[in-house]
């Protein structure tokens, strides 16, 4: 008996969101002449933050400018505003392909934008490969993009590989080695989850490579919330960099035991979460210096409208990762459907071999593969900026050694 | 030494964690699954008076913590008073609370992310290091450290020593026979729940006090806090203070010592052990 009620409260729950999304799509525009767009987000459960971060207020932003501008423009000239059909996976992959699912097959929608995160992109790619959907799957991850872009023809992975960025960051390393500004020891700690064992098995190779001796090698698991014990370990491992392959929590943990303790190591590098907004008000100002993934490119006149943009419409700014690389895949679509419609084989060889003027510049896909991106980014003067590739337009060179918290 | 200091202030977090959820389910009976949203709650209400008014967390503490008093003893008046009158006394409100609270556990989270996000949320506050016998702690952990030893020490102290004490242990031990002496047990309950509440929006002040968070991280707090208070016994507060240090303590040894990604499995097999050799806990009464 009870088991049925909380069933049907469930049921009830989920129907009533959806009625109301529904509604609130409907009410604004209901003729049959839109351009239906439906997307599953994690918007409760584990992934709700980092989807909330990076990829919802990308696709609320791209929309709401589509349609300000009079809505998607198509071949012939014509515009058609854009209907959002919006599903909440509540963190779970079970209830992300039901939802996908649901879309491509009872809702029709015209596209479905993907998910946030590796696993759940994983996840709909042979779903969304066997209904003939166009997959930009912008926040994944992955050293098998090659292979999955071969495997399913329609999907485009636009963030690289574990094994890009750890090879980024030992590029940028041996350069500071090489001008003498820091020793060859590194301190290197990773999450015990998919993200850091991927990170972390890219950067030992790389290091030993590089010739650097890795003093202090530790995994950690996820959910640990203190750090205290590491951090004082790898203080007196007389490395000079600390490399950490983290997720936010863990990013953000140990930033603060950093400071708390005085752990001043020259070369400070953490993973996700530090291209966050939030990172600067975690290091309570004194972020100059802190290298991590991702980067922007801050002179860009593009750029800094898309971060004020993005302030406008979610009330903070993007992240300095895989945000403007999200706005950039909707704009990369908004061109390809003007170019070509919305018949799926087309549009999708129309991504996969175009030419799209988007905020982060010129991109084109090899192999439908983003290439052209930032590996390592460090805080400088309130920004998160790219610095390495070295070599790619608008890299700032790095602050080392970082000065002290 | 070191690993003594860090891991005793570490467990002092996890024990002050505990406390509130050993209560509402040793005394009122309720396993609250909710436990780790509550604990948010609080923490986001803490960052909210720090950054809207500039209201000092330790001020804000005394304001939390009866907000807290008083929202456990709603939500017992409203949520789970019928659950109890159902149940008449059996085994079956363990259950129906626990689906009960589960419900709740989203209903807050989406309240949560409704009103301040999904964000990570974190305030920077006391947030230096302080030495103790030559070791470095973070001030904020070893405030929220001595709030766990005031608030454990004090309640345990209560829960022995007093009259009031006396009552509650009566209604934990046989909530059927509590009644039989004049023991009004539905007051108690409710008091017990509310405490308990109290006790988790204290704990989350201090979680807001040292660490990074955001609405989706309760169920990490719930389970921390569920497997001291198991190992520590169920309504025991010196057990779940005993069992929060040595959890600190062992943690923190062998991720010094061994290897930091060791400290789950080193946690859960000694709960294991606690489990199979004393499942009342290591300080529960042999039923």
């Amino acid at each position: 008996m009870t088991g049925h009620s909380r069933r049907a409260f469930m049921h009830a729950a989920a129907t009533c969101s959806l009625l109301a999304l529904t509604l609130s799509g409907t009410a604004a525009l209901a003729d049959d002449h839109t351009v239906k767009i439906g997307y599953a987000i994690a918007k409760t459960g584990p992934n709700a933050t980092g989807a909330g971060i990076t990829t919802l207020p990308n696709y609320q932003l791209w929309v709401s400018k589509v349609n300000e501008a009079g809505g998607l423009a198509m071949p012939d000239g014509s515009k058609r505003m854009i209907e959002v059909v919006e599903y909440d996976d509540r963190s779970s992959n079970e209830d992300l392909v039901r939802a996908i699912e649901r879309l491509a097959t009872q809702d029709n929608v015209d596209i479905i934008l993907p998910p946030w995160g590796t696993g759940a992109n994983l996840a709909i790619a042979p779903l969304m490969d066997r209904f003939g959907y166009p997959q930009l799957a912008v926040t994944a991850v992955t050293d098998k993009a090659p292979e999955f872009a071969a495997r399913w023809k329609r999907s485009f992975w636009m963030l690289g590989g574990g094994h890009d960025y750890a090879v980024g960051l030992a590029d940028a390393l041996t350069a500071a080695r090489d001008a003498g500004t820091i020793n060859g020891k590194i301190a290197m700690v990773s999450v015990a989850d998919g993200f850091g064992i991927d990170l972390v098995n890219g950067a030992r190779p790389a290091f030993a490579d590089a010739g650097f001796e890795v003093v202090y090698d530790k995994s950690y698991p996820l959910g640990t919330s203190d750090f205290a014990a590491i951090l004082n370990e790898a203080k007196d491992s007389g490395a000079d960099s600390f490399v950490a392959f983290s997720y936010p929590p863990g990013s953000f943990g140990m930033t603060k035991t950093a400071q708390s303790i005085s752990y001043n190591p020259k070369v400070f590098y953490i993973g996700v979460g530090g291209a966050f907004p939030i990172y600067a008000k975690i290091a309570d100002g004194k972020q100059q210096g802190v290298m991590s993934i991702g980067g922007v490119n801050a002179e860009s006149e593009a750029i800094q409208t898309y971060f004020q943009d993005h302030i406008d419409s979610a009330g903070a700014p993007p992240d300095s990762w895989a945000s403007a690389i999200t706005f950039a895949s909707l704009q990369m679509l908004e061109q390809a459907v003007e170019r070509v419609g919305l018949d799926h084989e087309q549009l999708a060889a129309e991504l996969s071999t175009g030419t799209f003027d988007t905020i982060i510049g010129e991109v084109k896909l090899e192999d439908n593969q983003l290439r052209d991106l930032w590996w390592v980014g460090q805080w400088q003067d309130g920004a998160f900026k790219g610095v390495n590739p070295a070599d790619k337009a608008g890299a700032s060179s790095p602050i080392i050694p970082k000065p002290e918290w | 030494m070191t690993i003594l200091v860090l891991g005793l202030v570490l467990g002092g977090t996890y024990a002050l964690l505990a406390l509130g959820l050993t209560i509402q389910y040793g005394i009122a009976r309720i396993m609250n699954l909710a436990y780790g949203e509550m604990t948010l709650a609080a923490a986001f209400v803490l960052v909210f008076l720090f950054n809207q008014l500039g209201l000092p967390p330790l001020l804000s503490i005394l304001f939390v913590a009866p907000a807290g008093y008083v929202t456990g003893w709603l939500l017992y008046t409203v949520m789970m008073r019928p659950l109890v009158a159902r149940s008449g006394g059996g085994g079956k409100l363990e259950l129906d609370s626990i689906l009960a609270t589960f419900g709740l556990l989203f209903v807050v989270q989406g309240l949560l992310l409704l009103f301040f996000g999904s964000n990570f949320t974190s305030i920077s506050y006391l947030d230096r290091g302080v030495s103790v016998f030559g070791v470095t702690v973070a001030l904020n952990r070893l405030i929220a450290f001595a709030v766990c030893i005031v608030a454990g020490g004090g309640l345990a102290l209560a829960l022995t020593r007093t009259r009031w004490g006396l009552i509650m242990r009566a209604v934990a031990l046989t909530p059927g026979s509590a009644p039989l002496v004049g023991i009004d047990v539905t007051r108690v309950a409710r008091q017990a729940f509310a405490l308990g509440t109290a006790l988790a929006a204290i704990g989350g002040t201090s979680v807001a006090m040292y660490q990074t968070f955001s609405a989706t991280d309760g169920v990490v707090f719930t389970m921390k806090a569920l497997v001291i208070v198991i190992m520590g016994g169920v309504g025991n507060v010196p057990g779940a203070l005993a069992a929060g240090f040595a959890l600190g303590l062992i943690e923190t040894f062998v991720a010094t010592v061994i290897d930091p990604g060791l400290t789950l499995a080193a946690t859960f097999a000694i709960f294991l052990i606690v489990l199979l050799w004393r499942p009342e806990g290591l300080f529960g009464r042999r039923a």
